[in-house]
Order: C-alpha cells, then structure tokens, then sequence
C-alpha cells in the first residue's frame, strides 16, 4: 500500500504545508494547493519523493491537453483504487507535492507536469509512466523555444529508462523526445498544428506532412507506428476498439480521451471501463463550463496559445455568436504574434463576433485581415452585451479566462 | 492570372516561420486587394525550385538548425539569390535577415555561410533580446516601427549600409556599429521585428506594395489600426507612406 514509510521530518512538513493551505483558502487567497506545496518543500527538499514511494504515479505533459487527459486519466484510475490528483492545474513540483499531500494513503497518483519541471518530478516520484501529449510553442517570449523544450523532455526520460511513456506519435517533437531504449506506447492522436514541428528532430531538413504520416525528406525518420488512435467517437487500441462517448467537445478531447485510456490500460485498467469513467466528465477546472448571465448563456473555453486557438475554433463551426479575450500578460506571453498564425478565417460567416481583453485591438486587426467583421471592446462583459441574446461561446486565454471566470463567480454570488 | 498581378512569394515556410511571419503575406495581399489590385501569392517550399520571377518575396524567423538548411537551400538556388539582391523586393526578419548576409555564427562558435546577398554578418549574444522594438524607419515618410523581437543575433552591418531603422527602444541588431535595427538596401528590407511586423505598420506595408506598383496608393483605415499602434507607441504614432523607391540606402 501507500505512503506508509513517511519519515517525522515529513510529517512535520506535510503538517505544516496543509495549514498553510487552510489557511490561504481561508483568507481567499486561492485553492492554497500551491502555497501548501511550496511550504512543505522548503521544510524539506525530499517530500516530494517520500510522499510518491510506493505509490503508482502517472506524469501527464505535453503543451496542450494536461489538465483535460490528467483529468481522465485520473477518472480512468479511480475506478481500480484511490488517486491523488492536482486536479487544479497547479503543475509545478509544488502543486505535485500539494496533490499527494491532501490524499497520503491513495495507491495511485495522477500528476499533470508543466514540460520544464517533467524532470525534477520525474527524479522525484519515480513515475510507473509519462504521457507525453505534444509540444508546441506556449509562451516563446520567455525564451524557450520549442526543441530546448524537447532536448529537457529526452534528458529526463534518458534518467528514467524504465518508465513506460505514452506518446503522441503525430508530434514530430514528440517522438524527437522519445529515446529509443523506452518502452513506448505510440497514440496517433492527431496534430492540428505542425507549424511548431520546424523540421525533422534528428536532422532539421524539411518534414513531409500533409497526408499519411510524417517522414523526414533527408534521414528519412518517420512516424513510429502506433498501436493506439482515433476512429470517429472511438478509440482505437490493441485490444480491438471502445467507442468514447464524450461530454466534452471536439476531436483534440477524443485524442486526450486516447491517451488517458492507453495510459489507464497500462496501469491494469481496461478501455471499456476507463470509457465510461472518461465519458462522464463535464467541465474540466472551470473549462467548458456553462454560465448564464443577462440574457446569454456562454460557454466558457480556455484556449492558451496557437495550437490550442486551432483545436477550439473548429468547435465554433456552429455557433451563432462568439466573444474572442485575449490579453498579453506575463502568464500569457507577451507577444501576440501568435494571431496571425490562427486561422480566425474558419470563423462561421453568420456568427456575430466580438473582441476583447487587453490585446483586443490586436485581435481585431487580424480578423479585419481575415475579413471578419467584429465588434471591439477591450472589457468582456461589456463586449457581451453587444452581442445577440442566447448562447454565446467565449473563448480566452489564460490570464482572459481566469479573469471572466472571477468576475462571473463574482456576479453570481452577489 | 492577369498579366498586372502583384506576385507575392513566401520563401521556405515550412523551413523558416516560427513567429507566425505568414501575416505578413496576409496583410500585403489585402492591402493590395482592398486597393483593386490583383495579387499572386505563391508558396516556396524547400523540395521546390523558388521562381525567379516574383515582385515581393517574403522571408522568416526560425531556429538555428532551421536556419543552416535554409543559408545552404539559397546557396544551391543562386539565381534567386541574384533576383533578391538585384530587381525584386524583399522582405526579410529575423533569422531570414541574417541568412541573407554574409555569414552567422551559433553560440557554440560554428560559423555557417549565408546567402550574401546582405553586407552584414551576425554572431550569437550572450542574453536573448525579447520584448517591444521601436525605431524611426529611414525610408521617408514611414515614420515610428513598433515590433516585437525575440532572438540571440547580434547582427553588424558593413561601413556605409543603413539599418532600416534608428532604435529608440529595444535591441534590434545589437550590434558593434550602433544602435539600429535591421538594413536597408535598394532592394531588400530586413528587420528583428518578428512576426506581423506589417500588420503594426501598414505605411511599411504600402511602402513595399509601392516599391512594384510604382505609384501612391489610396489611404486606408482599417477599425482597430490605429489603437494597434497607439498602445505601443502612444499618441501621434500614425504615419501616410509616400511613393518612393526602398531606400536612401546610404547613411551620410
Ligand atoms: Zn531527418
């Protein structure tokens, strides 16, 4: 069983760390996962790896996708044992520490990793398995370009060799990560966005994409065959195939739903019965969530950066009206060049559009560039009420989405 | 396609466009649309031979390995080199800025040659420039360029070769010969400006639409332009283009 070898330094500091914690939930200073992680880590450096022996821990990371297939994944789990889970979307070392503190004698572990810490916790809690989602450009500005991103991906995994890694075998980058002496699970689980992928990772010539798997012109390297992939509603795996019938909108959610399932099955639990824990999931950490207001209903998406733009706008095929907020803080990226690499000109032509947040302006240019006519006003709800009454589908990033989501919380308790 | 379309070219993609420089297509196709014209837009993809023939071509921002190949791709396609250099306009940012020039160097101290069509050579910073670049562009009547850049380059232009712009805020080049961003020449622009840098500055946009139409084109005023530039410029930011070749190439 689990977590029973605690030392008494880390039971002091796992004490310590779940005051702080009740004490910043008490004072609203949010989910207080991060600042009791933070406070039990600096007591004593090893908590992290005392608090995972002996458990089962299943990393989840990758640009796109964490909390959702961690969120799955987790799902998936609980149906064998009890699962710690940073289900938040705290995805730093401490946010893991945070998530095996609350839950001490749960046997299994979900922890979603941001991709630049995979390592420190990988080193930590020794993980059963990585699933590996994408990599994609997130916040460039900072400076980490997308294959030193991967080159810390494949140092960790090189220190782990006997992890099993679930892995997106569309994602060039991805398989670039993988080393070869890994117990690899390959999931084709789609790509919309190849623009990140530069060239090929073993020798930066140009990758042949477009239809069929990839392949490198010049090494000729090529998508590794997968045994696990999507077939409309389904997923695809060794055993045969599990229709998936999902809450949660669009194909990406079908591809993270794969992914959860291969990295489930690794861990004893069966696709059917993963299937249907997966299937009864609805809002995810806020996302996906349906509010009222006035007379709108919105549905709220969080798109973070250009890859997840391209996978939200298709689930705007139908809509009728559509708010776009887009600001440009430090959690976001300070560069909104990344606009232009969206395809706003899939937006449906009879929807009514408004833009907004920090960056609205920005936004507004490019879709007069795409030729689509918008409203633009810098704060949501205002550019809400310039909307037609009924659903509205919004669609922010990170710092736009956690802002709408207060200031709606806000509203609805008052 | 008619006889009097603009063709536009975007060189390499697939190899160099890392910070979304395929805005740049975008906006100049619409600006020329807008204005009646009919525009050509073709695609340069690394296996294909690159036609000689275009008005404006257009190239990106990419990493370093993407960067070798492309250096060695405008080696092996010398007559596009001759195009660039000699007759057609170009656009040139970032990495596609330095692959033009005479040789870079990597951080590692690997230096690789460049397509020499540009009097400048760049070597590897020891920080990366990341953040808002202003500059006064030397082509008359552009006025202030707002852009974003991100990148290790420190380029230094040859004696007598004018940067695009003078920085007034920001790296740009960063190099030993002062403070400008990018070059200017008869024929090419090129700049740090990453991405949409023509979306944030629609007279260097029309500037370089000019340099083929070889008139003034009709103002336009697009909703949300101006607030563009006035968030990072501040107040008497806008600026009309005037017809005119590229360049007054040359710093007295
Ligand atoms: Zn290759």
């Amino acid at each position: 069983m689990a977590a029973t070898a605690i030392g008494p330094r880390t039971a002091v500091a796992v004490r310590a760390g779940r005051m702080a914690g009740a004490l910043s939930r008490k004072v609203g200073l949010g989910a207080g996962a991060i600042i009791a992680g933070r406070v039990a880590l600096r007591l004593d450096g090893q908590a992290l790896s005392r608090l995972a022996a002996g458990r089962r821990v299943v990393l989840v990371s990758g640009t796109n996708g964490k909390t959702t297939t961690s969120h799955m994944t987790a799902a998936a789990l609980r149906t064998a044992a009890p699962v710690a889970h940073n289900d938040t979307g705290a995805n730093m070392p401490d946010g893991a520490l945070a998530a095996l503190m609350e839950q001490p004698d749960a046997p299994l572990a979900v922890i979603e990793v941001d991709e630049l810490h995979l390592g420190a916790v990988a080193d930590a809690v020794h993980p059963a398995a990585v699933v590996l989602l994408n990599l994609s450009r997130d916040q460039l500005d900072r400076g980490t370009e997308v294959h030193a991103v991967a080159r810390s991906l494949a140092a960790a995994l090189r220190r782990h060799p006997d992890t099993l890694v679930v892995a997106n075998a569309d994602d060039p980058v991805v398989v670039g990560a993988v080393q070869p002496s890994h117990r690899v699970v390959w999931v084709a689980a789609g790509m919309s966005w190849l623009a990140d992928a530069g060239g090929c990772p073993r020798c930066g010539r140009r990758l042949e994409t477009g239809v069929g798997p990839w392949r490198c012109t010049n090494c000729g390297m090529t998508r590794p065959t997968p045994t696990w992939g999507l077939d409309e509603g389904a997923v695809r795996h060794p055993g045969g195939r599990t229709e998936v019938r999902l809450t949660l909108p669009g194909r990406f959610n079908l591809g993270n739903a794969a992914f959860a399932m291969a990295a489930a099955d690794a861990l004893g639990v069966p696709p059917d019965a993963a299937a249907t824990a997966i299937a009864g999931l609805g809002s995810i950490a806020g996302r996906y969530g349906v509010h009222r207001r006035g007379p709108h209903e919105l549905r709220l998406m969080l798109a973070k950066n250009p890859a997840g733009w391209a996978e939200t706008l298709p689930l705007l095929a139908d809509a009728r009206a559509v708010l776009l907020v887009v600001n440009a803080r430090e959690a976001d990226g300070r560069d909104t060049s990344w606009l232009w690499d969206v395809p706003f000109e899939q937006l449906p032509d009879g929807a009514a559009v408004a833009v907004a947040g920090e960056r609205a302006a920005d936004v507004g240019l490019r879709l007069s560039y795409a030729d689509v006519s918008h409203a633009t006003e810098p704060d949501p709800l205002a550019a809400l009420a310039l909307l037609p009454p009924g659903q509205v589908q919004v669609v922010a990033n990170y710092t736009a989405f956690l802002s709408i989501r207060r200031r709606l919380a806000t509203e609805e308790a008052a | 396609m008619s006889e009097s379309a603009i063709r536009i070219a975007a060189l390499l993609p697939d190899v160099l466009g890392t910070y979304s420089d395929r805005g740049n297509v975008t906006v100049l196709s619409q600006r020329a649309r807008w204005r009646g014209l009919q525009v050509e837009e073709t695609v340069v993809l690394a296996g294909s031979t690159p036609p000689v023939d275009c008005d404006l071509y257009l190239l990106g921002g990419g990493e370093d390995a993407a960067q070798q190949y492309a250096a060695e791709w405008f080696r092996d396609h010398r007559q596009l080199g001759a195009t660039l250099a000699e007759r057609a306009t170009t656009l040139a940012i970032c990495a596609g800025l330095q692959v033009l020039g005479e040789w870079m160097q990597d951080s590692s101290g690997t230096r690789t040659a460049g397509a020499g069509i540009l009097p400048l050579t760049t070597t590897a910073g020891t920080k990366r420039a990341v953040g808002e670049v202003v500059s006064e562009c030397g082509m008359p009547g552009v006025g202030l360029l707002t852009g974003f850049e991100n990148h290790m380059g420190r380029t230094t232009l040859a004696a007598g070769v004018a940067p695009l712009g003078r920085t007034l805020s920001g790296v740009g080049n960063g190099g030993a010969d002062g403070g400008g961003d990018g070059v200017l020449t008869s024929t090419v622009v090129g700049t740090y400006m990453h991405g949409p840098v023509l979306a944030r500055n629609p007279a260097l946009a029309d500037a370089l639409l000019q340099t083929v139409t070889g008139e003034p084109l009709p103002p336009l005023d697009l909703p949300d332009q101006e607030a563009v530039r006035r968030i990072r410029l501040g107040d008497g930011a806008a600026a009309r283009p005037r017809r005119g070749r590229l360049g007054a190439a040359r710093r007295s």
